[in-house]
């Protein structure tokens, strides 16, 4: 007997081209409040609506209580959805409109006729059922004695109870939640927050909840699934996801965290900040590693105890803690502490083994797929780079008709020629000027390193991603353009046959 | 002496005047008329002589029905087109839209006219003899033909505002095609029901220029009626405008036409 309610297996949602969600599989056990985390964007909403049935898999199966019901229409789904703008019927009062799952219902009822004869009939609620299942998701709801009142003389936070009461009234197996409380103000998202996990233990059943507030997924979650770029990033315990980050971009959504490039030294030895450090994780020895340390997990102490000294940059109250932010040499690191320091004082930090993790950086370059041109520049990534093609023959030079004259003296025509090109992560520069780079593109993602930003800049058209680092600090959404010095591009050929 | 003060109010003043003497006046000269004999001494006769005449009561209730039909058909014609193309994710609606209206960009006569000819066109060498004295059958045809964008547009634009999400809700909620239709998308799209049938029963309840070239003069709707009347008889010609006043004002008042709070008559496509 499997405890799993739901499961994704190999799950692919495109939209013509466009691939949203790409080979997700996971499972969700039953009575289990599980939330999907991620920015925008990420797919997390088109996975929902696959549960819900709104969207069909392109390719990949969904099981529920290891039944396939990839392509049941919703209506024949034992799941309920909470909308994310409520999607109440604006024609009907709040009691039609709670009532309108259970008059779409049948259930077997078993009846005795006379001769003792046991027979059962396919029924539709009466209507006292009706009127005390409504009333009492009323109650569940705090909206007692709301039948007759229209939706639009409701608040949001009414509404949005409505929403609740109207989806769990169907005494679903599984509640699904798409960003409920996204509409509401700081104060009433808080009270619903612990509303909806009082009312998840209360019911007992299936909540799957999405959102793109990570303090909200850590506060309410047995289970968070990280998700960006169509992609499960990281599915874990709320503390297992906040202590023990996957990789560098979970480490930068979920809270807080300090990002810097690192070598690991030996055994369970990294340097970074230009001191070694011990930690748990094992990597082979000069493997470049990404290390995450939480603001929290950094010790204050004197210069003196201090591996590394630096000093204070600011100071912020935030409340319950201090943020302090120290320059350690050229990196700038942040502390969390309940104690407070002086700008500009000279401090030292220490950070205990478990505070640092490591992960494999994600990028080591930048890696696609060009077309040389008859000028020989090469294209890719919707724009057309300058570059030196005479390194794709050692000892060649380019003549005055564009050609490449081999050392042997033979001619080649490169036009269209299929490339690979390889550009390091510290060989692109941007700019504000569109027509400065050879193509365009928005900054998608920004993460500080400690001493440096990296960058993501990602192509309208065929979507194509630069990862680069850059000391300047960009917005995110920025249009800019990617420039990448000739001398940097690193071409090599697909086809090792080239036409003469 | 003090200038008077220049404010929005006498913006109103030309639609003011234009609506006194284009509208109340002869409202009243309808009603004076409507009241009198030919010495202008005030009477009923003229009431009196319309419900006791089978032929103008007859008129009246084929004007109804014509009316009527025209409406219920092209309702079913306009309400699966509207509904569709709301629904479409196809890119270029407004092109598949624009083919249902452009037909009002052409001469009204001419559009009945071209009708004409394909109807005699049809009924004489084609064979299909029953359309030449087919003469209701061709009347509400053309009637429908005419005033089809009239129910399409109001229909189109309500659809088009019913959130997709609603729809959603009822398939989660267990509701099939058919629930879903009865509960939500037929309710939601009411005002553009009752717009779109408004804007086509009024007309074709008076519009006799179809009635006369498509009915071979056999068709007497009551719009014809008045139209006749006022050429001897001024008296009974007001007085059956006069009625089809009250008739016109009942059907908008039973169809909660005179709600304010009803954004959606007329199209703002």
């Amino acid at each position: 007997m499997s405890e799993h309610i739901i499961e994704l297996q190999h799950v692919t949602k495109a939209y013509g081209d466009n691939v949203v969600i790409e080979d997700v599989s996971f499972y969700v056990n039953k009575g289990e409040f599980i939330t999907f985390l991620g920015p925008s964007g990420c797919g997390k909403t088109t996975t929902l609506r696959m549960i819900a049935g709104f969207d069909l898999p392109t390719s990949g199966k969904i099981l529920l209580n290891g039944q396939d019901i990839s392509l049941l229409p919703p209506n024949k789904r034992p799941v309920n959805t909470v909308f994310q703008r409520y999607a109440l019927f604006p024609h009907f009062n709040v009691f039609e409109n709670i009532a309108y799952g259970l008059r779409c219902k049948k259930i077997s009822n078993t009846y005795e006729n006379d001769k003792g004869e046991r027979y059962t009939k396919r029924e539709k609620l009466s209507k006292k059922e009706i009127a005390e299942k409504v009333k009492k998701a009323l109650e569940i709801v705090d909206l007692e004695g709301f039948e007759k009142r229209s939706i639009s003389t409701l608040s949001g936070g009414q509404q949005q109870r409505v929403a609740i009461a109207r989806a769990i009234v169907n005494e679903p197996e599984i509640l699904l939640l798409d960003e409920p409380l996204g509409a509401l103000d700081l104060k009433m998202r808080k009270e619903m927050q612990i509303e909806l996990k009082e009312m998840h233990k209360r019911l007992g059943i299936t909540f799957i909840y999405v959102t793109h507030d990570q303090e909200e997924a850590l506060t309410m979650s047995d289970t968070i699934v990280v998700m960006a770029d169509g992609v499960v990033q990281q599915i874990g315990t709320p503390k297992g996801i906040y202590d023990e980050p996957a990789n560098t971009f979970v480490a930068d959504f979920i809270g807080e965290s300090n990002i810097m490039s690192g070598t690991v030294t030996g055994d369970k030895k990294v340097k970074f900040c230009g001191k070694t450090f011990d930690c748990l994780d094992e990597f082979e020895k000069n493997e470049l590693v990404d290390v995450v340390v939480r603001p929290e997990d950094i010790r204050m102490c004197t210069p003196e105890e201090g591996k590394l000294t630096g000093k204070v940059l600011s100071v912020v109250f935030k409340g319950i803690h201090y943020e302090i932010t120290v320059q350690v040499g050229k990196y700038e690191l942040v502390v969390q502490s309940t104690e407070s320091r002086k700008e500009g004082e000279k401090i030292g930090l220490n950070i205990p083994p478990d505070g640092i993790h490591l992960m494999k950086p994600k990028y080591t370059t930048n890696v696609f797929d060009g077309v040389i041109t008859k000028r020989n520049t090469v294209e890719f990534a919707d724009g057309e780079f300058e570059c030196d093609v005479t390194q794709l023959y050692p000892g060649s030079y380019v003549d005055e008709e564009d050609y490449l004259v081999l050392p042997s003296g033979e001619k080649l025509d490169l036009t269209g020629e299929e490339v690979n090109v390889e550009v390091g992560l510290n060989d692109i520069s941007i700019s504000d000027d569109a027509e400065a780079g050879g193509t365009t593109g928005h900054i998608i993602s920004i993460i500080y390193k400690g001493d440096h930003y990296r960058l993501i800049v990602r192509t309208d058209e065929s979507e194509e991603d630069f990862v680069f680092s850059t000391g300047d600090l960009w917005n995110e959404n920025d249009y800019v353009s990617v420039i990448i010095p000739k001398d940097k591009i690193k071409l090599t050929l697909k086809n090792k046959e080239v036409k003469k | 002496m003090k200038l008077p003060r220049f404010s929005r109010k006498t913006l109103c003043i030309p639609y003011a005047v234009f609506l006194l003497f284009f509208v109340v006046v002869p409202m009243l000269v309808i009603l004076f008329y409507a009241f009198t004999d030919d010495a202008m001494h005030f009477s009923f006769e003229n009431f009196i002589k319309f419900f006791s005449d089978p032929t103008k009561l007859s008129t009246i209730v084929y004007s109804l029905v014509i009316a009527l039909v025209t409406t219920v058909v092209a309702l079913l014609i306009a309400y699966p087109v509207a509904y569709i193309l709301a629904r479409s994710h196809i890119k270029k609606k407004y092109v598949v839209l624009m083919l249902f209206v452009l037909p009002m960009w052409i001469n009204f006569v001419l559009r009945v006219n071209a009708l004409r000819e394909l109807f005699d066109l049809l009924s004489q060498p084609q064979g299909m003899d029953w359309l030449a004295s087919a003469n209701y059958f061709k009347t509400i045809f053309g009637m429908v033909y005419d005033f089809l964008p009239f129910m399409i547009l109001p229909l189109y634009t309500t659809m088009m505002k019913i959130d997709n999400s609603l729809y959603e809700a009822s398939a989660d909620l267990g509701g099939g095609a058919f629930t879903t239709f009865t509960r939500v998308t037929l309710p939601l799209s009411m005002p553009g029901i009752m717009s779109g049938v408004t804007m086509v029963f009024l007309p074709s309840m008076t519009n006799y220029v179809v009635s006369d070239m498509l009915g071979n003069a056999k068709v007497t709707i009551i719009g014809k009626f008045i139209y006749t009347y006022f050429g001897n008889d001024w008296h009974m010609g007001s007085m059956i405008a006069l009625i089809l006043l009250i008739v016109v004002f009942l059907s908008t008042w039973l169809t909660g036409g005179f709600k304010a709070d009803e954004n959606v008559r007329g199209t703002n496509l």
